[in-house]
């Protein structure tokens, strides 16, 4: 698990990039919801030995980037941070698939290796695209957009409290952990017994306090759900304009291998 | 233990996307009937909690390596199946937006492995039958060890099996099988003990906190006897009636391996193994091909008659489907004498 100082600080700084206004930003969650979905399906849909054929879904995520004005260091910092979960199980692709597939000159490929590039190109792929849908539209929209599309209401009221509720506990964890490490004078915790009790005392407080909380609600008119809808959602031009191009433009690569019939154009061409 | 967009095809991504997402309305609509609203608030501070609990670390003792709280069997504990899963569901989706742990479309497998298996199986059916209404602490450790033993058994079964049908990766199955499993009973042992540490510090201080789950009244009982019944006559009728209209065309594994090798079936081995497993199995094998064995009968006519064969077909799918009714009568039984013998004890 991440050091737990760093992660909370990261959690901040992407609801801080979703509060920016840039193109991106404006256009209604709903679009950019689905848009990455159908990102995610054509990447993962295919086959396990292409990575040429994926390389122009990369222009996805960097447009996003840098139209939405997003530090492209600290994306990719938690891009190679996710990547080696998924590299754990790709590792193993070299060994259980020995057979030849391709040859570089005095070069034999075995197949296991295209694989595994294969299953790095699409966590990269995968991974910087569900960043990125955060960074540009903020959690509380998101879930304003799954509703929309579909999600059942207790399911976003409980999202939208989850949301709320972890600055607050992440807080208190931080603390509680590092009143923790004071204590412990070089050795690693305090041991199970006192986990089990520093864990019970928090869930205790937080117990607590959701009674608390919901009773403040109650007493300020809460019926069931939040009203967080202050800007107009509508789908309107851009949006349209927004899905169908990128739909097209992920149709259009999808089926046609376009570096391969670059690369084709110009090694026929050359002398 | 996050499944990954990376590893993941969208024929199973998108079928287990599905099936989650029919869970989650089915729990949103459970928890808006039967429960009151302060529990949804509460949900979400779990939810938060568990967030934040997984961030804390603690040192496993004999090892002295570190490990964090799963979470799933407790909320199961504290919230009920349906608001636990709810809860689950929520936490992976924060998860998987804002640190990318576990991808997008490999949520809905996640959900099923870390939010559907420790709430309805390893939960109901596991903890709460060996606990009971006896809330003593050896009983809790030894239910909870083995709830969450199980719980994890099985999800993490799922993820190799999610993993190995997309076919992203080219690990085998019982390579990975081999790989995740012993590794996750080690993990379960540990969220179990560290799960019944929490449920019991919470039961000395603030004991109503549970109570209001253990009094959760089970669903009105269905009429059993009516659908044992219909489900009994179903299956002589299929089969035993529809067997009759069997195919003979090989099946769909059959028709690829004649595909591949030439021949329909795989050729025999000379595996010493193999060899003395197949000489009993051909001896135990009551109903070879699913029909009478030709041996047993006079012996001068080989190819049997249609009607005979027929007899054959039919008596193999009516023993089949009886003897499948009474394993799972067995179970029923079985479980439901454990909850009664339970209840005996506790009422005295």
């Amino acid at each position: 698990m991440l050091a737990i100082d760093g992660s909370f600080l990261d959690f901040k700084q992407l609801d801080l990039l979703a509060m920016r206004q840039t193109a991106i930003h404006r256009l209604d969650p709903r679009a950019k919801v689905l848009t990455t979905l159908l990102f995610i399906i054509c990447v993962v849909s295919f086959g396990r030995y292409e990575i040429s054929a994926m390389l122009p879904f990369l222009i996805y995520p960097m447009v996003l980037m840098t139209v939405g004005d997003l530090p492209g260091g600290y994306l990719l910092r938690k891009i190679l941070i996710v990547i080696p979960f998924a590299l754990v199980i790709g590792i193993f692709n070299p060994v259980f698939d020995r057979q030849v597939i391709m040859q570089l000159g005095p070069f034999e490929i075995w197949g296991g290796w295209i694989s595994c590039m294969s299953i790095l190109m699409r966590a990269i792929l995968t991974t910087s695209v569900a960043l990125i849908l955060v960074a540009v539209t903020g959690f509380p929209a998101t879930c304003e957009a799954l509703e929309k599309l579909g999600m059942p209401k207790v399911f976003t009221v409980q999202l939208l409290f989850l949301y709320r509720y972890i600055f607050v506990l992440t807080d208190e964890s931080v603390r509680t952990s590092r009143a923790r490490q004071l204590r412990t004078f070089g050795r690693r915790g305090l041991g199970i017994r006192q986990f089990g009790s520093m864990i019970g005392h928090l869930l205790l407080r937080t117990w607590n306090r959701a009674e608390r909380i919901h009773m403040a609600m109650l007493a300020r008119g809460f019926s069931g759900e939040f009203h967080t809808t202050h800007r107009q959602s509508r789908f309107g031009r851009e949006e349209i304009v927004f899905m169908g191009g990128w739909i097209t433009f992920f149709a259009l690569f999808r089926v046609y291998n376009a570096p391969q019939l670059l690369g084709r154009l110009f090694t026929g061409t050359m002398p | 233990m996050h499944m990954a967009d990376a590893l993941v095809s969208p024929a199973v991504g998108g079928t287990l996307w599905a099936a989650s997402a029919t869970m989650i309305a089915y729990c949103s609509s459970r928890v808006r009937k039967n429960l009151d609203e302060r529990k949804v608030p509460l949900m979400g501070a779990l939810g938060a909690f568990v967030f934040a609990a997984q961030m804390i670390n603690f040192t496993i003792p004999a090892t002295g390596s570190s490990g964090h709280l799963g979470g799933g069997l407790l909320l199961a504990i504290l919230l009920g199946p349906h608001a636990a899963f709810l809860t689950i569901a929520s936490v992976l989706m924060v998860q998987a937006l804002f640190f990318a742990d576990g991808g997008l479309l490999a949520l809905g497998c996640n959900t099923i492995n870390l939010g559907a298996f420790p709430a309805f199986i390893a939960y109901p059916l596991i903890y709460k039958n060996l606990v009971g209404r006896k809330t003593c602490q050896s009983r809790m450790v030894m239910a909870g060890i083995i709830a969450a033993v199980v719980g994890l058994q099985l999800g993490s079964l799922g993820v190799v099996l999610q993993t190995v049908v997309s076919g992203v990766s080219a690990l085998p199955f019982n390579t990975f099988l081999l790989l995740m499993q012993p590794i996750h009973l080690a993990i379960g042992v540990v969220e179990g003990v560290v799960t019944v540490l929490i449920v019991s510090f919470i039961y000395r201080a603030r004991p109503e906190v549970l109570e209001s789950v253990l009094q959760d009244k089970p669903p009105a009982e269905l009429p059993v006897r009516p659908l044992l019944a219909v489900l009994l006559v179903s299956a002589l009728l299929i089969g035993g009636g529809l067997s009759w209209f069997a195919s003979d065309s090989p099946d769909g594994l059959e028709w690829s391996i004649a595909k591949i090798t030439g021949s329909g079936e795989l050729p025999e081995t000379d595996h010493k193994g193999h060899k003395q497993l197949a000489a009993i199995q051909e001896k135990t094998a009551l109903l070879p091909g699913y029909s009478l064995p030709a041996e047993t009968r006079d012996g001068h006519d080989p190819t049997p008659t249609t009607s005979e064969e027929r007899f054959g077909t039919s008596l193999a799918g009516i023993v089949g489907g009886t003897l499948t009714l009474a394993f799972c009568l067995l179970i029923g039984i079985f479980l439901k004498k454990r909850a009664h013998s339970h209840r005996i004890q506790a009422s005295r």
